[in-house]
């Protein structure tokens, strides 16, 4: 039953591109491109509590090296939508380890130094070492293909998360958010089962990226890396509710729609929001949509 | 049960926090199937004995040694799956976790883990033991005081350890609980299991422990029976001063 559920919604997903004009194609694209990135986000800053500010650094890898190697190097969009995740992962591990002793808000401020770092980093070696400062993702694909292309991660996302809520990975996960101390006297390699799960979510935002590389023809350092991006995927799964595997889902549609009206109507002032509808999250709904559904559901069975 | 070969061995464990040396040269035996209690003052280092023997801190020199392995260098989750498990002196169960799933976590990731259908039978059967069993699907916020120790024995329970290591499990039972605890834990001992022990209650030394360490700052200043080590003149000395 919850199988041929899922199945209806995927296929309901699946045919958006058919029965949608250019206008709701893209603004479905860009939610898609969100629920993959905040589903995934929440697998690891979910049970941890950790809050990583670093997707936008991952997620700017898989972009800037689809331009690079398609520009520069004459790669094929597929070796480089390959290759992006893997190179993210192997950073998101270098991160893991030099962050395994921070904790709390030393790990927010790592992750959104490190964030800042890539992109100036790679920026500087653009300008001095490369030439150009931007870099030209030309390809055949349609809108409609960048949203199949990111609805499919979304699902293997989906997939991944279901079968770690019942693995022993995702259980030690939640003793640690839960315990630290208690995690690493039960048997839990606590520093490794953290590593892991920070690497499946830049693995995730990497490929994200560099599938949405050909949205932007025209790939800039300080685009793709940007640290807007890093707050709107946590801003989203806290919306949505980060305890649920389809939490961030029902926090990313009405976000992207308000986001989509906000920028229209205020294109100067995006930021204030931004800043703004933090601010109310957390202050009125800290537990996102699915925790004030669940405490609805609660005091309607008493 | 008559105790058997040497299980565990602490040899001139020493730990310094800065000047202070918080345990100095301490050794002892413990034996398979014997109830141990490490007993002294407030402040003599039984605490940071216990700390040291799980992990959660490092020697500055000495030997802590399990059926062979060195545990000295390892950190809290390798000692944990060679088969030493705890509770901790200030209770700490797992908040947003069910009663059963905290059970489950001591299972899970031991040196005999389980997991699934079979460690949830296991650690429903732990809970029926520790008459817990019928709360095992409630949050823990639901748990009595006394409740929330038994849960966390049976989360170290869970792991059937080799050495179990009790930090003032008894600490804060009013008088009527302190008796089903003293029963619980001399269930444990009459089962055979190893068990170190520190703690303040005389009548529970008297009644479970098969020996005693007594320390005294830092150092140990007996060793033997509780009879034996509690009418030792120095004992008295360090638990009353001067006289």
């Amino acid at each position: 039953m919850q199988n041929l559920a899922l199945g209806g919604l995927l296929l309901a997903a699946a045919v958006v591109p058919l029965v949608s004009d250019g206008y709701w194609l893209s603004i479905a694209t860009t939610a898609m491109m969100y629920i993959a990135l905040s589903t995934s986000w929440a697998l690891f800053s979910g049970p941890t509590h950790l809050i990583a500010l670093s997707t936008g650094a991952f997620f700017g890898i898989g972009g800037y090296m689809v331009g690079t190697g398609m520009s520069d190097y004459e790669q094929s969009f597929w070796t480089m939508a390959l290759i992006a995740p893997l190179v993210a992962t192997a950073l998101a591990l270098l991160v893991g380890l030099a962050t395994l002793r921070l904790s709390g808000v030393y790990f927010v401020i790592f992750t959104l130094g490190l964030a800042e770092m890539v992109r100036n980093l790679v920026s500087w070696v653009q300008n001095n070492f490369l030439g150009s400062r931007g870099l030209y993702v030309l390809t055949d694909f349609t809108e409609a293909h960048i949203y199949w292309m990111l609805l499919a991660v979304a699902a293997v996302v989906f997939l991944a998360g279901s079968w770690l809520n019942r693995s022993r990975l995702g259980f030690a996960l939640r003793i640690i958010g839960n315990d630290e101390e208690v995690a690493r006297h039960v048997g839990i390699n606590t520093a490794w089962s953290k590593v892991i799960l920070f690497m499946t979510t830049g693995f995730f935002a990497a490929l994200v990226g560099a599938i949405v590389a050909p949205r932007y023809s025209y790939i800039e350092p300080n685009v793709v890396f940007s640290p807007e991006l890093s707050f709107m995927v946590v801003i989203m799964a806290l919306l949505g509710g980060v305890h649920r595997l389809w939490g961030p889902l029902v926090g990313v549609i009405p976000f992207t729609l308000a986001w989509e009206a906000i920028t229209v109507s205020f294109p100067n002032s995006t930021t204030l929001f931004l800043g703004l509808s933090f601010l109310l999250i957390v202050y009125l709904i800290p537990h996102g949509f699915t925790g004030l559904f669940e405490t609805m559901l609660g005091r309607m069975r008493k | 049960m008559t105790p058997g070969d040497t299980i565990l061995r602490v040899q001139n464990l020493t730990k310094r926090f800065g000047g202070l040396v918080a345990v100095n040269d301490l050794s002892f035996d413990v034996r398979e199937h014997e109830v141990m209690g490490i007993i002294g003052p407030n402040g003599s280092g039984k605490s940071t004995t216990m700390n040291l023997i799980s992990g959660a801190l490092k020697a500055s020199s000495g030997a802590i040694v399990l059926k062979g392995a060195d545990l000295t260098p390892l950190p809290p989750h390798k000692i944990a799956r060679l088969g030493v498990a705890r509770t901790f002196q200030l209770v700490r169960i797992l908040p947003k976790l069910t009663v059963l799933e905290n059970v489950i976590a001591g299972a899970a990731f031991s040196h005999k883990p389980r997991w699934g259908a079979e460690a949830e039978r296991f650690a429903s059967d732990l809970l029926d033991r520790l008459e817990l069993g019928d709360k095992k699907d409630l949050g823990v916020d639901a748990l009595t005081y006394i409740d929330q120790k038994r849960l966390e024995l049976a989360r170290a329970l869970a792991s059937e350890p080799e050495v179990l290591l009790l930090d003032e499990w008894l600490a804060g039972l009013n008088p009527s609980e302190l008796q089903i605890g003293i029963a619980l834990i001399a269930d444990l001992r009459s089962e055979g299991r190893t068990i170190i022990l520190v703690e303040h209650v005389m009548d529970a030394i008297r009644s479970l422990c098969d020996r005693c360490v007594v320390m005294n700052s830092g150092t140990k200043i007996a060793e033997g029976t509780p009879a034996e080590v509690l009418s030792d003149a120095e004992v008295i000395r360090a638990y009353l001063g001067e006289g």
